[in-house]
């Protein structure tokens, strides 16, 4: 079976095509112009992952910008933003802190990715 | 003309080009420098643009807008960088009177040796897309979205149609879908999207919102609040085709229709525009065809990717550092010409004899295509391509040794199809 996907790795987004045998194993990528896209296919033929990004709102008033710190199972993504919809961060928040530890049990943190908006 | 103060350098815009280009200026020896930036902090546009994607280019890592934003603004503290927020340039002229106003200081000038330019883009709105029916709120830019959920924490709406595929339309689809909007569906006049392809797919496959090429937004509905859109195919002439109208409730129209670079002061100061960029008319250094007015950055052309604002940005920096230290290498004029398939080029001029990264947008997507550039009868370079879209800015390096051999003073870019 031939798989066609758009690689999401960096702006270049490379056509990948994905060989798969009948157990839906990879046999052959191509198209892709770095081995990063190898890794993409891989992934988004098994387990596929997103990276989520949003805002939380801060005590006593204003917003910050939260990223998770690597990509989760794209299967969480709106378990995701429940998470994070219902969070406060400290009114003393700086980028990087980590505002959510280990969402989801995925091991990835919820993190600071700017500093407050007011 | 009248002055309250000086400097070496004053940069209009805090945003990531004039960031940059305060920091290669600074490198490069200069100290007396001032930033101006209208907004509240620095950072411009990419303080509300959360999502990741910025910095592969230039950090080898990707970051998010505030991210990416955030590694210039602690180096030009770091550098002392004299900078003012909430301060806005009212006029430039020609012999670089720069005045402007805030709170503290009323109105003020400043005398300038070098002035660059990086004002950013904006927009184009809705008033300026020419789409009949009434006049509700709830119709707004993508951008002006974007700022109301990522900065101030507001949805404008929840059942939501976009119109044009740019990637701030594509980003902020997914950002509505997110936070619990409906999109209904993306509507691209053009038969290809103007967006990059990533982002289609993460922004709009992953999440089932359809992308209607070759579609537009033909009449709006609703008196107080925005009741509905009817959307049309349209055919190769871009003209509607009637019978496939086709009424879309919602109660949110974001436009993501193209940025126009912001050039008010440009024009106002009598600098000459390119008629396709909207930016100014460059050489090689980025300066303008008025001495020691430096252009980068959206506010030249609008570019896909920061990491290459960034870049011209450091080009800029360092020639107004240049100029204002009293150097100068220019000994030739060559024009650059376009064939129309090549919409245009930055720089349009050349004035140096140096290796110079000549960047480029087609008007079309086109495959198999070659790019040519001839002096005359006289190819001097050509590169065959699989794919050219214009959505995507391209580059070529021209060699000192290429532009040495040049005998006109003008070079054409071509594309020659079908190959």
């Amino acid at each position: 079976m031939q798989r066609n996907l758009t690689c999401i790795i960096c702006p270049r987004g490379c056509n990948l095509v994905i060989e798969l045998d009948d157990e839906g194993k990879i046999e052959s990528v191509s198209g892709n112009a770095c081995k990063r896209g190898i890794g993409y296919a891989e992934d988004e033929c098994t387990a596929p992952k997103r990276s989520v990004t949003s805002t939380v709102r801060c005590e006593g008033g204003g917003l910050i910008a939260v990223k998770t710190a690597s990509p989760i199972p794209k299967s969480l993504v709106f378990e995701c933003m429940k998470k994070i919809n219902g969070t406060h961060a400290k009114s003393d928040v700086k980028i990087g802190d980590v505002i959510i530890k280990n969402v989801l049990g995925t091991g990835v943190d919820i993190i600071a990715s700017g500093n407050k908006m007011l | 003309m009248n002055y309250d103060r000086k400097a070496d350098l004053v940069i209009i815009g805090g945003g990531p080009a004039g960031m940059a280009a305060a920091l290669a200026a600074r490198e490069a020896g200069i100290n007396d420098i001032l930033i101006l930036e209208r907004d509240n902090e620095l950072g411009g546009i990419l303080r509300q643009c959360i999502h990741g994607g910025f910095g592969l280019h230039t950090f080898g890592e990707e970051l998010t807008g505030p991210e990416y934003a955030y590694r210039y603004e602690k180096r030009v503290k770091e550098e002392n960088i004299p900078y003012m927020l909430n301060t806005m340039v009212t006029e430039l002229t020609p012999d670089r009177c720069v005045t402007a106003m805030n709170e503290k200081l009323g109105v003020f000038t400043v005398k300038a040796e070098a002035v660059i330019l990086a004002m950013g883009c904006r927009e184009r709105p809705k008033g300026a897309l020419g789409i009949s029916g009434t006049r509700p709120s709830g119709i707004y830019t993508a951008g002006t979205a974007q700022k109301f959920v990522n900065m101030k924490g507001y949805m404008p709406g929840r059942e939501v149609v976009i119109l044009g595929s740019g990637d701030i339309g594509l980003i902020m689809a997914r950002r509505m879908t997110l936070e619990g909007a409906k999109v209904h569906a993306v509507c691209e006049l053009m038969p290809y999207s103007g967006g990059l392809a990533r982002n289609i797919e993460q922004c709009l496959n992953d999440y089932g919102i359809p992308l209607k090429l070759s579609h537009t937004v033909a009449e709006i509905h609703g008196k107080e609040r925005l009741e509905g859109v009817t959307i049309v195919k349209v055919d190769e002439n871009r003209r509607p085709i009637p019978e496939t109208r086709e009424y879309v409730k919602c109660d949110t129209l974001l436009l993501s229709c193209g940025l126009i670079p912001e050039n008010e002061l440009t024009k106002g100061a009598g600098i000459s525009l390119d008629r396709v960029t909207g930016g100014a008319v460059v050489n090689g250094k980025r300066e303008t065809e008025c001495e020691g007015i430096f252009a980068c950055g959206n506010v030249l052309h609008v570019h896909d990717l920061v990491d290459f604002v960034s870049d011209e940005a450091v080009i800029a920096g360092r020639s107004a550092a240049e100029y204002i230290k009293g150097k100068s290498n220019e000994k030739i004029k060559i024009k650059l010409q376009t064939d129309g398939k090549i919409r245009y080029t930055v720089p349009q001029i050349i004035t140096e004899l140096s290796d110079t990264t000549v960047y480029f947008r087609v008007s079309d997507v086109y495959k198999n295509a070659e790019i040519l550039i001839e002096d005359g009868e006289e190819k001097l370079y050509s590169k065959k391509t699989l794919k050219l879209a214009p959505g995507e800015m391209e580059s070529i390096k021209l060699t000192a040794n290429m532009l040495s051999r040049v005998k006109s003073g003008e070079i054409k870019f071509s594309l020659k199809t079908g190959v």
